[in-house]
């Protein structure tokens, strides 16, 4: 079939066919073009994550871009009126794009299957695998990609312990620089770039306001490169990788200030090279059993060493995220590949 | 070629922005910031949020006020509807000096400046008085939104220290001399000397006029900040320094804090000369401020009891202030607080060694929000303490508040003993720079 996903290779491996601009999976144009509409879609958006704004922004962005296909959606937050909404207009599919806690834990999906609703994307026990980066980071390393050196450290510990002996365990074992970040969480909230070992302690209470347990890694050097992957049914497919060029930190500012990062997609790396960062991306969705759409975040070293860093089931939406980047850098339609995904396979 | 090596030609980047080159230097200062995200979470009910100033406006009588806007636009809609004078409504500038008299002010409806609230106001003396590298010399702390707009004029804000009688005459001299010693221009002097925002304090009547023979001896005008004045617990009203200086004062009002800030309706006081540059500036800004807003502050005057209305504001806040500090005093006994005699806001310093601004997370995750200390100051400093709004949530919500924040609190306290950290984060002052409406 011409202009869809490259059914040929699920791996993804190679770049998928391009649809080229404006244009759609050809089934999904199809139903719009012959006024089927597709029905009803409902997005969640906001909750009460520390990323409530950017989940906000990621779902007002989504539901534009699926109404301008035809399809009829709500937007909700995840509050009180929400199950009696569901179950009053029982929608063709819910959407979660609520970013940290419920929304990627898989305890809102596990919700919406209690309730019998179909919804996009990974089911619970899926999601709470990958939002747990030392356990996405565990299982990925069982499928075989690299990922930096890591420990991961709860609150509870540090106060049995003490802080020193830990942190000097933590220094003596792996190198300058290192990552803080909480285990659980996105968007670059409560992460800190460690450069001496006297900065180590400060990063460890900020990581600690944003969750009870903290990962410190080594912080490697190379090229950011973030890979988003889609599957509208015929299996997971990378599209072109987003190469990240910040100055100082891809922190919050830098993701949500438009300005002050720079990004190129595709990135500008050989493409032998990228068909490999496509694999990874691919084989982390593959490994941690994510459907529909995930991104995957990678640092590609000067030796062509991937590492990973983690995944995302609910990946941002917003106008500066890294997926419709992606997207629009594989010649996708945003909205039509949106319809796409909120019509392909669904879990319960 | 090693295999990662960039391939330059394939790909050109893009900032997602084709006007990134264009702007002016002073807009590379904004910032998106993770503390102004987390503040979208405080606006959900299950959050207790004693961040925001919002008057609780559900103590207006909004059905008078219903019919005497449906009769403004029944009887004078294409008035109201229409442009207006850029200096404002002539009716309500006569009527803001009822307002005014009330603090001791004395002075003509063409004194009267018109602004789009105060906040327009704060913009128009700025951008009238104020070149690239002027100092402005401000209380420390401030109010947040007076050093956002210095900051977006390139004003270089200098602090001078309040105690709980206000500003600090000595102090002010001292910085004063030292700035003229190294040649260094002050244009203004920005205090709010009621109720301060966010410090909670008043200034004395006995320091007024020390305070004005000092700008006057340096040759600086005095901005003064007064949404609050008339929302003292006491009833008693101190006099404004407008009141005491007809030429060296500018006063900056507002109904958004004893009426309604929806209508966005503040003013200007200002001497005559200065008067014309403020309207020239407004009317190259906004053209007019809105008539309808206008008349129906006029209206709302006019047909309401609005005195009787701001004795009903003061003794409900009073009792939120009593929460609060009662609160304060039996979940909280290790951070001391100032006990405000009106206004909005307590100013509490934590116990030592946490951080107003990390600890910030924690706090909305345990469902309860303030304001960063850093948010008020220029420098960097202010991590030490957070301001508490007891205006808008009932005193049970304030109660569970400080219970809530209390919790947060001592889970910090545990954590910096843990790692001994008690030196602050870098300093990075921007975080809450243009502050959302509910910060105002």
């Amino acid at each position: 079939m011409e202009n869809s996903i490259d059914h040929a290779n699920p791996t993804g491996s190679t770049p998928p066919v391009s649809p080229g601009p404006g244009s759609a999976r050809q089934d999904d144009e199809d139903l719009h073009r012959a006024g089927g509409g597709g029905g009803r879609v409902v997005i969640l958006a906001g909750g009460l994550s520390h990323e409530r704004d950017v989940s906000l922004r990621s779902g007002r962005r989504v539901a534009e871009s699926l109404r301008s296909t035809g399809l009829e959606v709500d937007l909700h937050d995840l509050d009180a009126d929400l199950l009696p909404f569901l179950d009053q207009v029982r929608p063709d599919v819910v959407w979660p794009l609520l970013h940290g806690a419920s929304g990627e834990d898989g305890s809102v999906r596990d919700v919406l299957g209690l309730l019998g609703l179909d919804y996009v994307g990974t089911g619970p026990r899926e999601c709470r695998a990958a939002w747990s980066k030392p356990v996405a980071k565990a299982t990925v390393i069982g499928a075989g990609l690299r990922t930096p050196e890591y420990v991961t450290l709860p609150q509870s510990l540090f106060r049995e312990l003490g802080a020193q002996p830990v942190l000097d365990a933590v220094l003596a074992r792996l190198s300058l620089p290192l990552v803080v970040k909480p285990t659980h969480g996105g968007s670059a909230l409560g992460v800190t770039l460690v450069r001496r070992a006297d900065q180590l302690p400060r990063a460890m209470v900020d990581c600690f306001a944003y969750g009870d347990v903290a990962l410190i890694e080594e912080a490697v050097e190379g090229t950011e490169l973030a890979v988003s992957v889609v599957d509208t049914g015929d299996g997971p497919v990378a599209l072109p990788p987003v190469e990240i060029v910040t100055e100082g930190p891809y922190d919050y500012d830098a993701r949500y200030n438009p300005g002050r990062t720079e990004y190129f997609a595709p990135a500008r790396i050989d493409p032998a090279v990228l068909d490999r960062v496509r694999d990874a991306a691919v084989t982390a969705h593959r490994s941690l059993g994510l459907r529909a759409l995930s991104r995957t975040d990678v640092i590609l070293e000067k030796d062509g060493t991937i590492q990973f860093l983690e995944v995302n089931v609910a990946p941002g939406m917003t106008e500066t995220s890294l997926f419709p980047q992606a997207a629009r850098a594989g010649g996708y339609d945003l909205a039509s590949l949106y319809r796409a995904i909120a019509l392909g396979p669904r879990h319960r | 070629m090693n295999d990662s090596t960039p391939d330059t030609s394939s790909s050109t980047g893009t900032r997602l922005d084709p006007w990134f080159g264009a702007y002016a230097e002073r807009a590379h200062g904004m910032r998106a910031s993770e503390i102004r995200a987390l503040f979208a979470v405080a606006n959900r009910p299950e959050v207790v949020s004693l961040a925001g100033g919002m008057p609780f406006l559900d103590g207006l009588p909004l059905e008078t006020i219903s019919e005497t806007m449906a009769r403004l636009i029944a009887t004078k809609g294409t008035s109201a509807l229409q442009y207006g004078s850029g200096q404002g409504h002539e009716e309500l500038r006569e009527r803001i000096l009822d307002v005014v008299r009330l603090e001791g002010i004395e002075c003509h409806p063409d004194d009267v400046v018109v602004t789009t609230g105060s906040q327009q106001a704060l913009d128009l003396v700025t951008r009238i008085f104020i070149d690239p590298g002027d100092v402005v010399v401000a209380e420390a702390p401030s109010y947040v939104g007076a050093l956002g707009v210095f900051r977006s004029y390139q004003a270089e804000v200098v602090h001078v220290p309040l105690d709980e009688h206000g500003l600090v005459p000595e102090a002010l001299e001292t910085t004063l001399a030292d700035l003229a010693r190294t040649g260094r221009r002050v244009k203004l002097l920005y205090t709010v000397p009621n109720f301060h925002n966010p410090a909670g304090v008043t200034l004395s009547a006995e320091r007024r006029p020390r305070v004005l023979e000092i700008a006057r001896r340096y040759g600086v005008l005095v901005i003064e900040d007064n949404p609050y004045g008339l929302l003292g617990f006491d009833g008693q009203t101190l006099p404004a320094l407008r009141s005491l200086d007809d030429d060296g004062v500018l006063y900056l009002g507002s109904f958004s804090k004893t009426f309604a800030p929806g209508l966005r309706v503040g003013w200007v006081i200002a001497p005559h000369a200065v008067r014309e540059k403020l309207v020239l500036a407004s009317e190259s800004a906004i053209l007019c401020p809105s008539n309808a807003s206008q008349m129906a502050i006029s209206s709302y005057l006019d047909t309401c009891d609005w005195k009787a209305q701001i004795k009903q504001f003061r003794e409900l806040y009073r009792e939120r202030r009593d929460a609060m500090i009662g609160a304060l005093a039996e979940h909280l006994p290790a951070a001391s607080w100032t006990v405000p005699d009106g206004g909005f806001y307590t100013w509490v310093r934590l116990p030592p060694g946490l951080d107003a601004r990390s600890m910030l997370p924690r706090a909305v995750t345990a469902r309860v929000a303030y304001v960063p200390g850093t948010a008020f100051y220029a420098d960097g400093t202010g991590s030490d303490h957070v301001r508490l709004s007891f205006c808008y949530p009932t005193p049970d919500r304030i109660r569970e508040g400080v219970r809530r924040l209390s919790g947060v609190v001592n889970s910090e306290r545990e954590l910096v003993e843990i790692f001994g950290t008690d030196s602050e984060l870098d300093p990075d002052l921007t975080d809450v720079e243009n502050p959302g409406p509910d910060l105002a």
